[in-house]
């Protein structure tokens, strides 16, 4: 459906050539509705057969591309080690998107294809409710060592459906050259103080652009949101779920950026932001502060004349009120399909995934943030990665999104209110009452 | 005996084209159960027959099909504004190529290459065209924010759409011509004609068939437009079509809409080729009685292009 279909040139009647543009279209909504039926029964009064952990045999490791191959190298160890209970990577696509519409698919079909599923943090609630993964008993899993913020992100209702396996946050990148300029020794912990230092450098250069975050709309925008609501102290939802979009800690945090774009402090051009182009910015010089994961670190440290910031950057925790602000955590959780075999050899194998040793490996060759608590204070992470300790104190002051069933239309429902009120079509008031209402309705079906 | 021959052909049609057809028109009176137990947080229902309530949320935009119109009148922007533009350039396109004296075969492949280009790549493409920093705006020497919601956003979309597709007409308008018979021309000459009286009277009139087929697809193409906006937009609601509305709903597990929204593009689909046929008479079925009015070939031209039509 991605590229037009072949050109019906064949065809005698006009009818069929306007057929074949649809078809791909209906059979998609077909192949996937017609199934559906089956799946949504699977939960019904919530008494799921009790899982067997002690089967034991060959399983899949469903997950997106292994790009530095060094979760092959992980495999070759285990399956050595376990040579009746191998595990296969089934690479999935390299966009998160697809890779939950084939787990979904393969849910719905009742597929055993699948046993281990790397899954999103922001999928847990989803694929829980659903039951399309089982609870995890969580005495198999060294979850002490594990930060406490992430294993959060994969619990739903207080049982636990996933283990995480890497997690992130953002981190607020600052210049150290332009916070001497402005007579700080040390990057600013809140937005009333990086906009001070912002309209002082402003003074001396017009040009500077000041604060730049993912603004764009898409779900970095959620990313945002959920973090400065966190930030102000208050939460999107509340533990039982109920939405608080339109609490004053909201309307703090949403109007603070807005006042940032209104007064110039955040240029408008952030509304185009995603990840990169932010980064680019600041790799430029145009950006004097930087919200950003940590990937920024290792690309605006490089020598090669790629970054006309190298040698100046220094990160801390993300902006907010009263103090420090919370980031929004990304990352990567294992759960266990329901419809799988072996599940005893998948719970040993998640175990084996987030022990200290294979963390720290996979922390150094990916450059991704481990799970495990013991990888923080190593001493070779350390040299690789010099931030790592305001990494993990951004971790630990983490704030996961929404955990709903709905993600979906509660994602696109945030995007919506931020992008109006960050945009200047709404005032945040307004905008954020709007959320309320649609949050509202979203989790009351 | 001949439907016997047939049969084979209508049951393959019947699978592939009436199957899915039918299931999705069933699917669209569906919706999603997404009801939650409170205590354990799982999903109670399945699927609920509820008539044609997706086809109503759409059309009043209540709920899930609060994006309905905006997808709607944005498919019709894209395809009205860009299909037009896109006839003009690929006539003049073909034009210049049929015309070409020096290195026809260049000129020919270098208006064919965006024509070429895989949408996605060319969405990407124009992605860092019209970044925030990039050339566009240096060309410009004025900072438009094209990746952000408005009129900027969509006029973003119609030019990388025209720049792509107007070689596709281009391409079957140069066939037309080259089928159009000299002799023509040098009768028109003759007898006087300029160079504009021999577009409108000659050129185009015989040519038509060909363009009229080759708008006709367009027409159908950029109706289900995809991939474009899609990548070069995101989910920004300026750029948000039908398809994306229907392929959006998909991914929230909401297939009841899912499926309304993929029937109401097709029915729409459907009744512009339908009124397109009937307008311009696309001789898209190959019939060869065809009749006069949908040929207004100069009376005085008119023996001489008898035998060289198509």
């Amino acid at each position: 459906m991605l590229n037009s279909t072949s050109r019906p040139l064949a065809s005698r009647r006009t009818v069929l050539a306007v057929g074949g543009a649809t078809t791909a279209a209906a059979a998609l909504a077909a192949c996937s509705g017609g199934s559906s039926g089956d799946g949504g029964d699977g939960g019904d009064g919530g008494d799921a057969p009790a899982a067997d952990f002690e089967e034991r045999g060959p399983i899949t490791l469903a997950k997106g591309k292994d790009t530095t191959g060094k979760l092959a190298e992980f495999l070759e160890t285990w399956n050595s080690e376990h040579p009746d209970e191998e595990v296969t990577l089934i690479e999935l696509p390299e966009a998160s998107d697809e890779q939950r519409g084939q787990m979904i698919n393969n849910a719905q079909a009742k597929s055993d294809a699948y046993t281990v599923l790397g899954l999103d943090v922001v999928w847990t609630a989803e694929f829980a409710a659903n039951q399309w993964v089982v609870e995890l008993p969580k005495d198999k899993f060294p979850l002490d060592d594990l930060i406490p913020a992430t294993v959060t992100t994969a619990t739903y209702f207080e049982k636990l459906y996933g283990v995480p396996f890497i997690t992130n946050a953002e981190l607020l990148f600052s210049r150290t050259d332009l916070l001497e300029q402005a007579g700080l020794d040390g990057p600013p912990e809140t937005f009333d103080e990086m906009y001070a230092v912002i309209e002082t450098l402003q003074k001396d250069d017009p040009e500077l652009l000041g604060f730049g975050s993912q603004y764009s709309k898409y779900e970095g925008l959620t990313v945002q949101a959920a973090g400065l609501v966190a930030s102000a102290g208050g939460g999107l939802f509340d533990a039982e779920g109920k939405p608080h979009a339109d609490s004053a800690e909201a309307l703090t945090g949403i109007q603070t950026v807005r006042d940032g774009f209104d007064k110039g402090f955040i240029p408008q051009e952030a509304l185009t932001y995603k990840e990169e182009e932010s980064r680019a910015a600041y790799q430029d010089g145009r950006l004097a502060f930087l919200q950003n994961w940590p990937y920024v670190w290792a690309l605006g440290q490089a020598e090669d004349g790629s970054s006309s910031v190298n040698g100046k950057m220094v990160a801390s925790l993300v902006p907010g009120f009263d103090g420090p602000g919370s980031s929004t955590l990304g990352g990567l959780n294992l759960g266990v399909s329901s419809f799988a075999k072996n599940k005893g050899t998948a719970v040993d194998f998640i175990a084996f995934m987030v022990d200290a040793v294979q963390q720290k490996e996979w922390g150094l060759a990916t450059a991704q943030a481990p799970a495990n608590v013991g990888v923080y204070e190593d001493a070779d992470m350390l040299e690789a990665f010099p931030f790592l300790p305001q990494l993990k104190d951004a971790i630990d002051n983490g704030t996961s999104r929404p955990a709903v069933v709905q993600y979906g239309e509660v994602t696109q429902a945030i995007q919506e209110a931020a992008y109006a009120c960050f945009s200047g079509e709404k005032d945040a008031e307004p905008a954020m009452k709007d959320l309320q209402t649609q949050l509202t309705e979203l989790t009351a079906k | 005996m001949a439907y016997l021959l047939l049969l084979p052909t209508l049951i393959l049609l019947a699978l592939v084209v009436g199957f899915p057809l039918g299931l999705s028109a069933w699917q669209s009176l569906m919706q999603t159960g997404q009801g939650i137990d409170p205590a354990t947080g799982l999903i109670i229902k399945g699927d609920t027959f509820v008539g044609l309530e997706n086809y109503i949320d759409a059309v009043t935009g209540a709920g899930a099909g609060a994006g309905f119109w905006n997808a709607f009148w944005n498919t019709t922007l894209f395809t009205v504004v860009g299909v037009s533009i896109e006839t003009v350039l690929g006539v003049a396109m073909a034009l210049i190529m049929a015309k070409a004296m020096r290195a026809t075969g260049l000129v020919r492949a270098s208006i064919l290459i965006p024509w070429a280009i895989p949408t996605v790549v060319s969405a990407l493409m124009w992605q860092l065209i019209f970044d925030a920093n990039g050339i566009a705006n240096r060309l410009l020497d004025y900072q438009v924010l094209w990746t952000t919601e408005g009129w900027q956003a969509k006029a973003a979309v119609l030019i990388a759409d025209i720049w792509k597709t107007a070689p596709y007409i281009g391409l079957l308008t140069l066939a037309g011509l080259q089928t159009i018979d000299k002799q023509v021309y040098e009768a028109a000459t003759v007898d006087g004609a300029n160079r504009w009286q021999t577009f409108w009277k000659i050129t185009l009139p015989l040519v038509r068939p060909v363009l009229v087929v080759a708008v006709l697809f367009r027409l159908l193409d950029a109706m289900r437009m995809f991939d474009l906006p899609y990548v070069l937009l995101g989910t920004l609601d300026s750029g948000q079509t039908l398809s994306m509305l229907a392929t959006d709903a998909a991914s929230k597990t909401n297939f009841g809409a899912a499926s309304a929204y993929s029937m109401v593009l097709f029915a729409y689909i459907c009744l512009v080729a339908f009124l397109f046929i009937k307008l311009f008479g696309a001789d898209v079925i190959g019939d060869q009685d065809r009749s006069p009015k949908k040929r207004r070939v100069p009376r005085s031209l008119r023996t001489t292009s008898e035998g060289s039509m198509p």
